[in-house]
């Protein structure tokens, strides 16, 4: 990126108005928010939920980050291209990828393994964002468990399975509608 | 003193230099873009990146009359007088559309192209390129075609820049690559029957300013953005090429030559290249041994600094065999242990490895047969500390007719084991055998103590090519677990203090002995010709360090 580029519109901050410079109307319209949420929570109308006794309702299941999948194409081969760009992204450092040739003729580099340290992974969905071919992508599944660290450290079937999974009810981000627009619904609601 | 105008800068040259615009914007600290130029490569100015405008300042009126054409930068000389304009709005425009023309055809396939992060491509379309695609082509794969045994070619991916056929015909002087077919089809072949596979074919891929020549051997395995590179020396041969070594977590990925005039100018050769294959083999010895009951038993370290200091001085009557795999300060190292338990120490230089005869190419890079990297250092190291050169075949007919009656200390770092049976024979006899090395070999089976070695990327140090040049370099990779480098190992039972660091080690030797008195100082990138202080420096200083040696 050159600072010089066309493309990029340079904007400077607004400067600051008489009401913001007096902080403290800001400061109480603040605490009106504290207040009112307090005031719902006293009348009954906000209510903690008792997990594990109760199961949350996830309330937009495709912009929630839970459990890493990898999508597979029309043929059931896994979409990922191995180029790393995850790997690069993720700030926990917990995708480790081995690329090799690919043995299909329309794709040159495939994951030979794949792997996801669900323990040492935040959640952050950098993986998501960083993917060029739609192929990591995180689900809606919260509720991860495992008896050992072994066992949460996701291999590339393990991944492919949670797409099985999870396919019929979160469709892939190519194949939706996008998540801006989405969570714009779903805020509108 | 001629004087040629970048832009608005005056940049001064000397007398006799023949610089091209490239060369002389880049004096003035202007960078301009091309793909096809190579300083050490012929000039055919094809790629059309470097075009600026030019022009000539006459002497007498000052008056500057400039031509109506843009020329590329890379052909035309800067002589006295040129004035280079290389940042007006012609020249941008031009830069865009021959950025723009490149990328017709050319692959968007950067998140699965090995040279995506280090792509002249990709770095000059951001810096020259357009922001919008005009194209209504978007192509995204690449036709693939092995040129060798270790070069892949990704067709549509080459920008035709020709600096791989002309290296082939210049530097390897072997020819195999050529252009087939004509303008937009133009494609790098080789001739059927004919691969690449000279010894100096891994250049092309550094050469290739894209992602269209790729080493199979480094082909998926990384992306570059996680590599860590470290300017080393290779240790193929005593040529010793000026290297970088592309590591990530401890474990190499690449070897990649790096600019040295006085060595290897901007090449190696593939048996360096892959030559450090090595170092991550798993049967390499991790943990130090002791003879015990007739066996080699593993022992940790506390014991065997504790074992050797005690049994150092009491065996008595000892001998160093240096390896010339050694860095200088290592050998010197080990001279002064054996030194400091027995002044009257032996100091021998372990067996030369060798294979074929030289091999050189027609712009004088050269394959040595001597298949190791400081032959002169140790060589040299120990003819001064002794007065006399002591070579393996000279120690070993020594020691069979006279049996050696104290301890023997063997430093290796051999990738192949030298040891002849005779060998293991004439060292089985001494009263206490110190082996270090790489992997087991018969001579390690008989000793009493053996340590593993480490491997050139894991030492600091200094290495003295055939001519004489020293080069220093820090470690690359840390050794695998178990295994010190013979620096830290000898800085321990010498019993000094601190941490093992090998620049005021060389300073030591700098000013002890005479040949190494060139070493002196910083020393730069390129390295220092230890025969020059002889010829180049003041009488006093020479006398100096004739007297303090």
């Amino acid at each position: 990126m050159q600072e010089n580029d066309p493309n990029i519109r340079w904007v400077d901050e607004s400067p600051l108005s008489a009401r913001e410079r007096l902080y403290l109307p800001l400061f109480f319209e603040g605490l009106t928010t504290t207040l009112r949420h307090l005031g719902r929570s006293l009348a009954g109308k906000v209510v903690t939920v008792s997990y594990p006794d109760q199961e949350p309702k996830i309330d937009a299941p495709l912009i929630y980050r839970g459990v890493h999948r990898l999508n597979r194409d029309e043929q059931g081969r896994v979409k990922c291209v191995a180029c790393f760009l995850c790997a690069t992204a993720c700030p926990a450092h917990c995708i480790d990828i081995v690329a090799a040739e690919s043995p299909w003729p329309d794709r040159e580099k495939y994951p030979e393994s794949f792997t996801i340290d669900e323990l040492r992974c935040i959640y952050c969905g950098m993986c998501e964002e960083a993917c060029p071919v739609d192929a990591i992508e995180l689900t809606s599944l919260y509720n991860l468990t495992g008896r050992s660290r072994e066992e949460m450290i996701f291999d590339k079937e393990k991944l492919l399975s949670v797409y099985d999974q999870t396919k019929d009810k979160e469709p892939m981000r190519s194949q939706r509608q996008s998540t801006g627009s989405y969570a714009a619904e779903h805020n509108r609601k | 003193m001629p004087i040629v105008y970048i832009d608005d800068k005056e940049v001064h040259l000397q007398q006799h230099e023949r610089l091209n615009g490239i060369q002389a914007a880049a004096r003035a600290g202007v960078q301009i873009p091309y793909y096809c130029w190579h300083p050490g490569l012929s000039v055919v100015a094809s790629c059309r990146m470097c075009l600026v405008e030019c022009g000539k300042r006459d002497p007498q009126t000052g008056q500057i009359s400039m031509l109506p054409k843009l020329v590329p930068a890379c052909q035309t000389p800067a002589t006295d007088g040129t004035v280079f304009l290389t940042n007006s709005d012609r020249v941008r425009e031009a830069r865009a559309m021959v950025e723009e023309d490149l990328l017709l055809r050319h692959p968007i396939d950067c998140p699965i192209c090995d040279k995506a992060g280090e792509c002249r491509l990709q770095d000059y379309h951001f810096l020259h390129g357009r922001g919008q695609r005009r194209a209504d082509i978007k192509p995204f794969t690449s036709r693939k075609r092995s040129l060798g045994p270790t070069i892949t070619l990704f067709v549509d991916r080459c920008i035709m820049c020709s600096r791989c056929v002309r290296f082939c015909r210049e530097i390897a002087g072997t020819s195999e690559l050529m252009v087939v077919n004509r303008g937009a089809h133009e494609e790098i072949d080789v001739f059927p029957g004919f691969p690449l596979s000279n010894k100096l074919a891994g250049n092309v891929v550094d050469l290739c300013p894209v992602g269209a020549l790729a080493d199979k051997d480094f082909l998926y395995r990384q992306r570059v953005w996680y590599l860590k590179s470290h300017p080393h020396v290779c240790a193929g041969c005593s040529t010793g090429c000026s290297i970088y070594v592309d590591q990530n977590q401890d474990r190499i990925w690449r070897l990649r030559p790096r600019e040295n005039p006085h060595v290897n100018q901007w090449w190696m050769c593939d048996e360096g290249r892959y030559g450090w294959k090595y170092v991550h083999d798993p049967n390499r010895i991790t943990a130090p041994c002791r003879r015990q009951e007739g066996q080699l038993k593993c022992i940790d370290w506390d014991t065997v600094w504790a074992d050797l200091e005690t049994q150092l001085p009491s065996v008595g009557g000892w001998t160093a065999v240096l390896s010339p795999f050694q860095t200088v300060e290592e050998a010197y190292l080990l001279a002064e242990l054996v030194r400091s338990v027995d002044p009257d120490a032996t100091i021998a230089v372990g067996p030369i490895p060798s294979q074929g005869r030289d091999e050189r190419f027609p712009n004088g890079f050269t394959i040595r047969a001597e298949k190791c990297p400081n032959r002169i250092g140790v060589q040299t190291l120990a003819g001064q500390l002794q007065g006399e050169l002591l070579s393996w075949e000279e120690l070993k007919s020594r020691w069979k007719s006279q049996p050696p009656e104290g301890g023997l200390w063997i430093a290796g770092g051999y990738p192949a084991s030298p040891w002849q049976s005779d060998d293991v024979e004439v060292a089985r006899r001494a009263r206490l055998l110190v082996v270090q090395e790489l992997f087991p070999s018969a001579l390690g089976a008989v000793a009493d103590y053996r340590l593993p070695a480490a491997a050139f990327v894991e030492r600091e140090g200094s290495y003295v090519n055939v001519h004489h040049r020293l080069q220093v370099f820090q470690w690359a990779i840390r050794p695998p677990r178990g295994v010190y480098h013979d620096g830290h190992i000898y800085w321990k039972l010498l019993g000094r203090p601190g941490l093992y660091r090998s620049a005021p080690v060389l300073q030591e030797v700098a000013e002890r002995f005479l040949a190494f008195a060139a070493a002196k100082g910083e020393i730069p990138d390129v390295g220092v010709d230890l025969r020059i202080v002889q010829l180049a420096e003041p009488a006093e200083t020479v006398m100096t360090s004739i007297n303090s040696a």
